[in-house]
């Protein structure tokens, strides 16, 4: 009795993750997917068909012919929105080895110090999560201006005698994105260092391993799957990234968190936008299915 | 019999008890409207004689307004679009038709904007003005003084013409990320039909746009208030009201920052803002009311003098303070009236070119 109990409390225990992915995710997608086939019209919701069960369910079949693949052929004939995932695909990619070589010290840092401060040093990684995110990246811009900080601290030492157009350029994106993602990247990584066994590098030592080989060699390797996890939590949302361009980014940023926005808001093609969004989904799973498989057999590879 | 008799008034009880609870319940009316856009005693001297409490939500672009809009059951009573919005959301089945019967102050409107917003609402069956303004150019005097030599700007000139805008490059321009502004600025320019939208007018309009882009830092169509009130541009090509507002920060923080703004002799574009009521609204006998009270010409002075912008009722006149109505970048005198120009809103078609080629000049892609 008791057992079987336990294995209907288990399966609920992993219907309910499966529930909310089909209720928030699934569902979701597939009204996404639904309106990617319809076509755009003045109407209130703005595009036709509209499926409802009001005419029957002959008339929502009938319905279902009128949609068609037409918008993801507009996206491929015209270069702005491959340029556009191009471009996000970069800059993402770019950001991400930047909070790599940033986060990686950081991390290291915290695991090889003494077990009494690291509470507080992870303390003051998530500590700017209690400010608002907008805030913050807005907060960059009073930085970077030309009469910012950042060039008036320059000035006073003497190293520029032009102010530094950083605001409004892609390096600007680069440091928001780099910023607002560090404790994703620090995360993971620290997690995976501070499981390390230490003993590995002094016995590497011991026979003669010089400190830079030994780190190459062994922390690294070891550290591969926080590597590839703070990888993937700072890659993924960097592509769709918005916000941050929108705010610190030029005119020449292209990126497509921006034409997806341009679509829905100014042309007021949900069809599009959302041919645009299934599009961008599709950039990020391949990745995150990969994530999952290097996961698995890291797991494995741990047993 | 019985049974069904005694169904029936526990039916007619169950009804008369919600009708009266519904009668009970206070009144209600939800308006949503721009940020920064009213002096808020009017809502509560409006509430204080009605009884009816108004819920006051604001946005700060059309696209989101109308996003909202289309999508339907907003829950809201009075919305406030601009103009070219307004006509395609008519279009599109969004409002209800005013019952002017309610409205009694509609004979305090001015004939003169009434004329003009008919080309989006015909009749104007759909929505009364409530502010109005123009698209023109806001700049930082003294900076301007020292990068051209000039006191004031009065021309496009200033934007179009790429060496006169070039010397201004470094000291930063900004200007509004909405190719419905931009175009027929540059079209009224270029001296064509600043609503024209063939696709030579256009490409035009791009070409000429484009020779200029070089010299601008940013096409964002809200970060120019505060870059302009904190002295970080010298020049934006934007929404009077707007400019007002970063010329009253500017005079607040008093670091030495003049802001001023220009309708420029060649013309520039004029917009409405409109209220309306969404078909779906919930609340539609108080919508009536509260725009009723609007229309009243000493509720919508107070609402001008607070946010120094026109508006389109003829009786608030007298009742406006003299730095509004003496303004003439506020209340453009009658020759720079006439050469205000209005446009249409664009056809699915002819939207997407406007967006495409927008994109092009904004990104260079």
């Amino acid at each position: 009795m008791n057992r079987a109990l336990s294995a209907i409390f288990r399966r609920l225990v992993i219907v309910v993750p499966y529930a909310w992915l089909l209720v928030f995710f699934l569902v979701p997608f597939f009204i996404v997917f639904k309106i990617s086939l319809s076509q755009t019209a003045i109407a209130m919701p703005p595009y036709v068909p509209t499926f409802g069960l009001a005419e029957g369910w002959s008339a929502l079949f009938g319905r279902l012919g009128e949609l068609s693949f037409e918008n993801y052929v507009w996206l491929f004939g015209d270069p702005l929105y491959v340029n556009a995932y191009l471009s996000s695909v970069w800059i993402a990619g770019v950001s991400t080895a930047l909070t790599l070589a940033v986060g990686y010290p950081i991390a290291y840092g915290m695991a090889r110090a003494p077990s009494s401060v690291r509470p507080l040093l992870l303390m003051l990684v998530i500590l700017p999560f209690w400010t608002s995110f907008l805030i913050r990246v807005y907060a960059w811009i009073g930085i970077l201006k030309p009469e910012g900080l950042l060039n008036q601290f320059l000035f006073f030492l003497g190293v520029i005698d032009q102010p530094l157009i950083i605001l409004n350029t892609t390096t600007a994106i680069y440091i928001g994105i780099v910023y607002s993602y560090l404790p994703f990247m620090v995360l993971p990584l620290y997690a995976t260092l501070e499981k390390m066994d230490y003993s590995l590098i002094e016995a590497a030592g011991d026979l003669g391993c010089p400190p830079l080989t030994a780190f190459w060699k062994i922390t690294f390797p070891l550290s591969l799957p926080g590597v590839l996890a703070g990888c993937m939590l700072v890659f993924i949302p960097a592509v769709g990234e918005f916000v941050i361009p929108d705010l610190l980014g030029g005119p020449r940023t292209l990126m497509i968190g921006k034409t997806l926005w341009t679509e829905f808001f100014n042309n007021r093609d949900w069809p599009v936008a959302s041919a645009v969004a299934v599009i961008l989904l599709i950039i990020l799973v391949v990745p995150i299915v990969f994530f999952q498989r290097a996961q698995a057999r890291a797991q494995e590879a741990g047993r | 019999m019985i049974r069904k008799t005694a169904l029936l008034s526990a039916v007619s009880l169950a009804a008369t008890v919600l009708a009266l609870s519904a009668h009970a319940q206070e009144r209600v009316v939800n308006v949503y409207n721009w940020s920064d856009y009213i002096d808020e005693s009017i809502l509560e001297d409006f509430t204080a004689e009605t009884g009816i409490k108004v819920v006051y939500d604001v946005f700060d672009s059309n696209e989101i307004l109308e996003t909202k809009l289309l999508a339907g059951g907003t829950g809201y009573d009075v919305v406030v679009p601009t103009g070219t919005f307004l006509a395609r959301q008519i279009q599109a089945g969004v409002f209800q038709k005013l019952d002017k019967s309610k409205l009694p102050n509609l004979e305090n409107m001015w004939d003169v904007i009434e004329n003009r917003t008919e080309k989006y609402d015909p009749g104007n069956e759909y929505s009364i003005n409530y502010m109005w303004g123009t698209t023109g150019i806001g700049y930082n005097v003294d900076k301007v003084k020292e990068a051209l030599g000039i006191d004031k700007i009065d021309s496009w000139d200033v934007v179009f013409d790429p060496e006169k805008l070039s010397k201004l490059k470094d000291c930063g321009v900004h200007m509004l990320d909405a190719p419905a502004e931009m175009i027929p600025a540059a079209l009224n320019y270029l001296g064509e039909d600043p609503d024209g939208r063939s696709a030579e007018q256009i490409a035009m309009a791009e070409e000429l746009l484009l020779s200029i882009r070089p010299n601008i830092r940013k096409f964002h169509s809200s970060e120019y208030i505060n870059a302009l009130a904190n002295g970080d541009i010298c020049l934006a090509v934007g929404w009077s009201g707007d400019i007002f507002q970063a010329r009253d920060r500017a005079a607040e923080a008093d670091q030495g920052v003049t802001v001023s703004y220009s309708i420029p002799k060649e013309g520039a574009q004029m917009w409405f803002d409109q209220m309306a009521i969404p078909a779906d609204a919930p609340h539609v006998e108080e919508a009536h009311e509260i725009l009723n009270y609007i229309m009243r010409p000493e509720v919508i002075a107070k609402a001008s003098n607070y946010v120094f912008y026109a508006n389109g009722n003829k009786a608030s006149q007298e009742l406006l303070d003299e730095e509004v109505i003496g303004d003439p970048a506020v209340y453009p005198d009658q020759e720079t009236l006439d050469n205000l120009f209005t446009t249409t809103p664009p056809d699915p078609r002819e939207q997407r070119l406007i967006t495409r080629t927008w994109t092009r000049v904004v990104t260079g892609q």
